[in-house]
């Protein structure tokens, strides 16, 4: 008997929008909430546009010593963990903590605190040798990531498996899957799960900066990330989290509990190509694909949308309409396909974990979420891309995918559960 | 997900039904000896590997001692464009990987692109590389960071390198789940094959001997304080004090039985029978963790605790957590029950290798029927209740079982069996 991980639950950070409603809302609105960066001074780079969390950690409920603590990353991964746990309804004491995981996904971890640190420890990079007087105590958590998995685990008396997933920018799909592993393996009911990220800070502005991977629209933040459309110039980095409940089905039926849609199927692969370059036929990402569709048994005419990875550099546009078509065939042409990194920009190893509470929101209201900026769709991207405005349609079915520096493509198939009442 | 209903661990297989996963290559970079001959030497020897730091100047900082990586030259195996875009960890995790691959005799096209999946462990990322490009940054400006940043430091680079050196184009994936994540690296690697795939490359080699992390250590509030090599890590010693960072690690190639008869000759270390990782409560009136997690590992390989032969322990070196781990084992085996070891007393503690050079010690340990030893521990306080092996023991090894905790609360346990 084959165990399935539903979704119950689910909480969200992003630029623009604190919780799942006011996300909803901004995403279904096709409303871009990238702008000029206020995080620090970016004068100095190339690109000065990001999408944002206007972010009150103590109107969000952290405590004092949370707020001190915490990176900014672990601050919105609590905010998140808190809502969907709420929005699940989960009784945390009625659940068997030795059953409960976490599988936290994270690119970059903890690298603002860690900069900042940095910058006070070696006085402004003027010494290698940094000076420990002038760094927190907690400082080692900030270098491994793995302390905001142990966040989460405290939060939700987690005594399972816990784990950070970190691959790069498919992350926030990568831990998904990973817990949904451990569900279907048997040794946990609940699940923790999602992305976060906080990476607006100099380095990681300057990591993208200097490969030019980032776009330079910097009078036009608003319209600046394009994905489909012939005048993208870049991606536009972006910040959030978004945490899920993920839970075995007959556990979150015996509560009685909302489901949002179950993880179906999900694959990663990774192409051995190059570690920021994409090939352009798309052929790992085709292979993911597939093999998601397999594992959730659904056939290319069963997708009733794609979620994109949309990221608004050329050579993602061509590589993952390329792998559409490998893997979909004729279908391909009439599954509307959207990418939301075109409002909230790129969050890197949260975004996958954004998209998947943005495609449960598209099954449960019938409503897609459109591809904003996209004016002047590239001749070489021919399939139908929902731009700048939503569209209504049933979905039951999604396939949403994503792609990321070190090579790794992944993809999930997200499914509703027959039976259940929406 | 139906793809791995067949899992499940409430309806166990009966021994047998299920395809054993082998180990067939260990590739070791560590303190006391590159490749796994010259670390399983040097470990029986009980050599000390943990030195005078010389990688930078610790005359600003208390800790001066650590577990380096003497003798590794990257350029003497690397390609010259690698260098430039790669942190020492990276350099010393290729290297490793490519003597796995050959320990274990696979060539290329031996196994199809997609048969073959990446999964390694990571705590900090390359960051011996991005001290120095963030010193770059603040220092002398944003044009001189670079290009290679984006991905020479993040903690996904090693399993991204490993896959376009060797082609392979299956699942990849990293854990991080500090020190803990040596050992849920190998786990996941194992659902891998488990899922299909023929062959997986895993495990870790760690490495962030740099000011910056080393500040992180000092203010960890677990590190040892002592500059005698000798006396600084002594875990389940009354005198212990705490911990000595070092670099290392191995990486595997773990395959199906199967998959390893296709290539007549090749020698099987041994199996990776049993996995489990749990997280410890924050209530402390409850079970902690480390102790379920050991159960679980042996349950899953129907191995009775009496059939353990040695117990790599975790051995943070601390009291507290010393007492925990050796509570843990008394509980598990009974007062003096199994031989204990921690062949990391020779290396320092390698984060993310950690966990994986213990493992490469057990399947060395069950091939060989050897136990090294725990080194400059006289002997184990006596109230722990625990046979501490501080001298070489030679005889069978059928079963190890290996642990590892991570910063936070993170168990892992990993059995071993000898391969028959």
């Amino acid at each position: 008997m084959s165990r399935r991980a539903v979704i119950t639950g689910v909480g969200v950070v992003a630029p623009g929008a604190i919780g799942l409603k006011s996300y909803w809302k901004l995403l279904s609105e096709g409303r871009s909430a990238t702008r000029v960066i206020t995080n620090f001074d970016a004068s100095p780079y190339r690109s000065r546009i990001a999408g944002e969390v206007d972010f009150d950690p103590r109107r969000e409920g952290l405590s004092p010593q949370e707020i001190r603590r915490l990176d900014r990353a672990a601050q919105f991964a609590v905010v998140s963990a808190r809502e969907a746990v709420a929005d699940a309804g989960l009784e945390l004491d009625q659940i068997d903590p030795t059953r409960t995981g976490v599988a936290l996904g994270t690119a970059v971890g903890c690298t603002t605190s860690l900069e900042e640190e940095f910058v006070i420890g070696s006085d402004r990079g003027r010494n290698w040798e940094v000076d420990q007087a002038y760094t927190v105590p907690w400082l080692y958590d900030y270098f491994t990531p793995s302390s905001m998995a142990a966040e989460l685990a405290w939060l939700a008396g987690a005594e399972g498996p816990v784990s950070v997933v970190s691959t790069g920018c498919t992350s926030g799909l990568d831990s998904v899957g990973y817990a949904a592993e451990l569900i279907a393996e048997g040794g946990v009911d609940v699940a923790i799960t999602g992305g976060t990220e906080a990476p607006l800070s100099p380095i990681t502005t300057v990591c993208f900066d200097v490969i030019r991977a980032s776009s330079t629209r910097n009078d036009e933040p608003a319209s600046a990330c394009r994905p489909f459309d012939r005048t993208r110039d870049g991606l536009v980095l972006g910040e959030g989290a978004a945490i899920l409940v993920l839970e075995e089905l007959e556990h979150a039926r015996r509560r009685g509990a909302r489901i949002y849609g179950e993880v179906a199927g999900f694959a990663s692969r990774c192409n051995a190509y190059h570690m920021t370059g994409l090939h352009p036929e798309g052929r790992e990402m085709s292979d993911a694909i597939d093999v998601a569709m397999a594992g959730a048994r659904v056939s290319a005419r069963d997708v009733d949308y794609i979620n994109a990875h949309g990221s608004g550099t050329k050579q993602n546009d061509l590589h993952e309409t390329g792998a559409f078509k490998r893997s979909l065939g004729a279908a391909a042409y009439d599954i509307p396909v959207s990418g939301f990194k075109s409002m909230i920009g790129h969050s890197l190893g949260a975004i996958g974990s954004l998209e998947i509470a943005g495609c449960l929101m598209a099954m449960r209201e019938g409503v897609i979420a459109p591809t904003a900026n996209l004016h002047e769709p590239d001749p070489q991207c021919d399939l139908d891309y929902v731009p700048l405005v939503a569209r209504e349609k049933q979905v039951d079915t999604v396939l949403t995918v994503g792609s990321g520096f070190g090579g790794f493509q992944s993809a999930m198939v997200l499914r509703n559960v027959e039976g259940d009442a929406r | 997900m139906t793809t791995t209903a067949t899992t499940a661990t409430r309806s166990r297989p009966r021994a047998g039904t299920r395809t054993k996963t082998v180990v067939t290559g260990i590739g070791v970079a560590s303190p006391i000896g590159l490749g796994p001959t010259a670390f399983w030497r040097a470990a029986l020897r009980g050599q000390g590997g943990i030195t005078p730091i010389t990688r930078f100047d610790t005359s600003g900082y208390w800790g001066k001692i650590g577990g380096q990586v003497p003798g590794f030259q990257a350029d003497r195996h690397l390609q010259g464009k690698l260098l430039p875009q790669t942190d020492h960890m990276t350099q010393m995790t290729l290297v490793g990987t490519d003597w796995a691959l050959r320990s274990a005799g696979v060539r290329p096209n031996d196994i199809a692109d997609r048969d073959m999946a990446v999964i390694t462990a990571a705590t900090a990322g390359g960051y011996e590389f991005g001290q120095r490009e963030m010193q770059k940054l603040w220092h002398s400006g944003p044009d001189h960071v670079s290009t290679y940043q984006s991905f020479a430091w993040f903690y996904a680079v090693n399993t991204g390198q490993i896959s376009i050196r060797h082609g392979t184009r299956g699942p990849g994936a990293v854990v991080v789940s500090e020190q803990a994540g040596g050992l849920d690296a190998i786990g996941h690697a194992r659902r891998q094959i488990r899922k299909g795939v023929k062959l997986t490359l895993t495990g870790g080699i760690d490495s962030s001997l740099c000011p910056w992390a080393w500040v992180a250590h000092q203010v960890s509030g677990s590190m040892s304080r002592r500059t005698d090599v000798r006396r600084a890590y002594l875990p389940f010693d009354a005198d212990a004090n705490g911990y000595v960072p070092g670099e290392g690690g191995a990486v595997f190639v773990l395959e199906t039985e199967a998959s390893a008869a296709e290539r007549p000759g090749t020698r099987i270390y041994g199996e990776i029978a049993g996995y489990a990782a749990t997280f410890d409560p924050a209530d402390r009136s409850r079970r902690p963790g480390l102790g379920r997690a050991a159960e679980m590992a042996l349950a899953e390989a129907e191995v009775d605790p009496a059939d353990v032969d040695v117990v790599f322990a975790d051995a943070a070196g601390s009291p507290e957590a010393d007492a925990a781990e050796a509570r843990a084992l008394v509980e598990l085996f009974g007062p003096h029950g199994v031989p204990v070891t921690a062949p990391k007393t020779m290396t320092g503690r390698l984060f993310a290798g950690g966990g994986s050079l213990d493992v490469a010690a057990a399947l060395l340990s069950v091939y060989w029927g050897a136990i090294p030893p725990t080194v400059n521990v006289r002997e184990a306080a006596p109230e722990y209740e625990i046979d501490l092996v501080t001298e070489p023991r030679y005889g069978d090894v059928r079963v190890a079982l290996v642990l590892a905790r991570g910063r936070g609360g993170f168990n892992s346990a990993v059995v071993v069996r000898q391969h028959l």
